[in-house]
């Protein structure tokens, strides 16, 4: 029952061992493995392979380029040169990053998390005792995939939108890709550091998505009291909905520079937080 | 890049520069009031296979994880050749493990699990079909590991600790709810590992099934250690020896015993037991007698009695610490534990 195959194919025969597994004479073994110095390229190359050999990463890739680039491709059939006089051609992208956003933040998730529940991560630490290591190598090949991914989509979009509109718009619109692909990413940079401190999937992406939704919908109750205006309109103006529309140009006053300074600070303290937890718990 | 040994260890291996020790010191982890691991102190000694041995909750999975430094010791140390697994700059080819054989990722396949694996420890690709190869999963490499059966998981976390080709392996219970072939294969490969001059540490709550791949043993109960032995020793010490006799004439035979200053015991159906004795003299004192034996035949009571009494002896001393009460093997949790609670 446990053979897994017709032992015809290949025999499980450790009782012949691999020709240059022969005995050593002396009292210990001598592997013919060289022996390696590990650095950070090592764990990149481990968590790359990681990230590219399991379904979720495409599904919620997948997922994202359809949302931005199906939904951008949709709205920007139905502009007009004049609907670009003042804001970029990378508009359309926004809708679909509306959504798109929580694709990241679930990948975010699931790359450190996933391996909490399957029970992964004890393997992985016996093989990089680093732990910082591996949670930096983590973040870094996560932040590459979902920044490139995401640069990708909002480009084509706004290539897409330039390519049906004779006139060159008035905003120049590749800060707006590079600044909306960091935005979305850095969201799912925060979610992996909130699933390396919580360890539970479901439960980083509810604490997620609500960090994300909350302060889209809180305002509409604290503007009642007069109060609470002021939090209010504070937290309409840094939510993730209007922080990408700021980004996309849609705000007149910035460019959504303060609102990616306040994603960046708050995505480094939590990466902060998960560096000390890691080292101090158990795995 | 091997550490120089510590010195009390240095006599043990000709070659101090290679010595593929597990040393632990008055290792301890407490959860809130629980002591989970009390004060281990031992080594594993290179070139054995040495077997763990502790009825289930004794602490050996805790310890495993404290040697590589998964979980952190609440007081103590442990060292891999002097250093602290943490330190190893490519711990798998220091020593490969198999904790769990699920703590995989279900949705990756066989082949990307080693390889990255591998990568993080910078072994060579080719390393990966060669681990395969060993355990025999090449056919099923590109299948996902969640498909895999008991036995086959098992492999695949078998093939992870070979990776590295290292010269320590630890293994935590590898045949439990295995099928007796795979029973046998990993017997078969913890002895070539051994003899191959690697150490293998492995751990089981089953003496009968340590009887049979270790030669060294360290036995834990209640996370404090009991015993730590050549096997041979352990057997000769723990194992209750005695002749067990029958005969028609019981009571010339217990008059007899009695005059000779030996105490038979009595055993349940109607047969007495001696304990410690030599057969030859109690059949020639018989016969000098013309007593009619119609049973005379050394016994030694099996290796998992020993070993349960030895655990429960330890358990029943933790229960009445401060009383004058004797321990009472047979009452032990040894009951419980058969049942494998």
């Amino acid at each position: 029952m446990s053979t897994p195959q017709p032992p015809t194919t290949q025999p499980p025969a450790p009782q012949q061992p691999a020709p240059h597994w022969q005995a050593a004479p002396g009292p210990s073994y001598t592997s013919p493995i060289p022996v390696v110095r590990t650095h950070l390229g090592h764990a990149l190359a481990s968590e790359w392979t990681k990230i590219r050999s399991v379904r979720s990463t495409m599904w919620t890739l997948g997922i994202f380029l359809l949302l931005v680039i199906g939904i951008g491709f949709l709205v920007a059939a139905q502009t007009s040169d004049s609907d670009f006089a003042d804001v970029p051609y990378t508009v359309p992208a926004f809708f679909g990053l509306i959504l798109g956003q929580i694709c990241l933040i679930t990948l975010g998730v699931l790359v450190i998390a996933s391996e909490y529940g399957t029970g992964m991560i004890r393997t992985t630490f016996t093989a990089s005792p680093q732990r910082h290591r591996v949670l930096a190598a983590k973040l870094m090949v996560f932040f590459a995939v979902a920044f490139v991914v995401s640069a990708f989509a909002i480009g084509l979009v706004g290539l897409f939108t330039a390519s049906l509109h004779s006139e060159p718009s008035s905003t120049p619109w590749a800060g707006t890709v590079v600044m909306g692909a960091l935005y979305v990413s850095l969201l799912g940079v925060l979610a992996l550091a909130v699933g390396s401190m919580l360890r539970h999937s479901a439960g980083a992406i509810t604490a997620m998505l609500g960090l994300v939704l909350v302060p889209a919908i809180l305002p509409a109750f604290l503007m009642l009291s007069e109060s609470m205006r002021t939090v209010g309109e504070k937290m309409m103006e840094y939510n993730a909905p209007n922080s990408l529309a700021a980004i996309f140009g849609m705000d007149t006053e910035n460019g959504g520079a303060a609102q990616l300074g306040l994603l960046a600070g708050l995505t480094a303290a939590a990466i902060a937080g998960a560096f000390v937890l890691l080292d101090r718990r158990d795995v | 890049m091997r550490s120089p040994l510590p010195l009390r260890w240095q006599g043990a291996s000709s070659r101090s520069s290679v010595s593929s020790m597990i040393e632990l010191e008055g290792l301890t982890k407490r959860y809130g009031e629980k002591v989970a691991v009390n004060h281990l102190t031992f080594a594993v000694r290179p070139g054995l296979v040495t077997g763990f041995l502790g009825p289930n909750g004794a602490g050996k999975s805790t310890t495993m994880r404290m040697i590589l430094g998964l979980d952190r010791p609440t007081a103590g140390d442990v060292r891999i050749d002097g250093r602290h697994y943490d330190r190893l700059k490519d711990p798998m080819k220091y020593i490969g493990a198999l904790l769990d054989a699920k703590a995989v990722h279900g949705g990756r396949s066989a082949y990307h699990h080693l390889l990255c694996l591998a990568q993080a420890n910078g072994i060579p690709t080719s390393r990966v079909h060669e681990v395969l190869g060993t355990v025999g999963l090449t056919a099923v490499a590109r299948k996902k590991a969640k498909n895999f059966s008991l036995g086959m998981g098992q492999r695949l976390g078998i093939a992870g600790a070979l990776l590295g080709d290292p010269r320590i392996l630890m293994f935590d219970e590898p045949v439990n709810g295995l099928d007796p072939e795979g029973i046998h294969w990993i017997r078969t490969l913890m002895q070539n590992l051994a003899a191959q001059g690697r150490t293998v540490f492995v751990s089981s709550h089953l003496m009968s099934e340590m009887a049979l791949t270790a030669e060294h043993l360290v036995v834990i109960g209640q996370g404090r250690l009991l015993a730590d032995t050549s096997m041979a020793d352990f057997i000769r010490r723990n194992s209750r020896s005695y002749v067990r006799l029958r005969t028609p004439q019981r009571e010339q035979l217990l008059d007899l015993l009695h005059r000779e200053g030996i105490t038979p015991v009595e055993a349940g159906d109607g047969a007495l037991e001696v304990d410690d004795a030599r057969s030859e003299h109690l059949g020639e004192l018989a016969a000098r007698h013309g007593i009619v034996l119609h049973e005379l035949s050394p016994r030694q009571a099996s290796l998992e009695e020993a070993f349960m009494r030895l655990t429960a002896e330890s358990v029943e001393y933790h229960a009445h610490t401060g009383s004058a009460q004797a321990p009472q093997p047979s009452r032990p949790w040894g009951a419980d534990w058969k049942k494998g609670s």
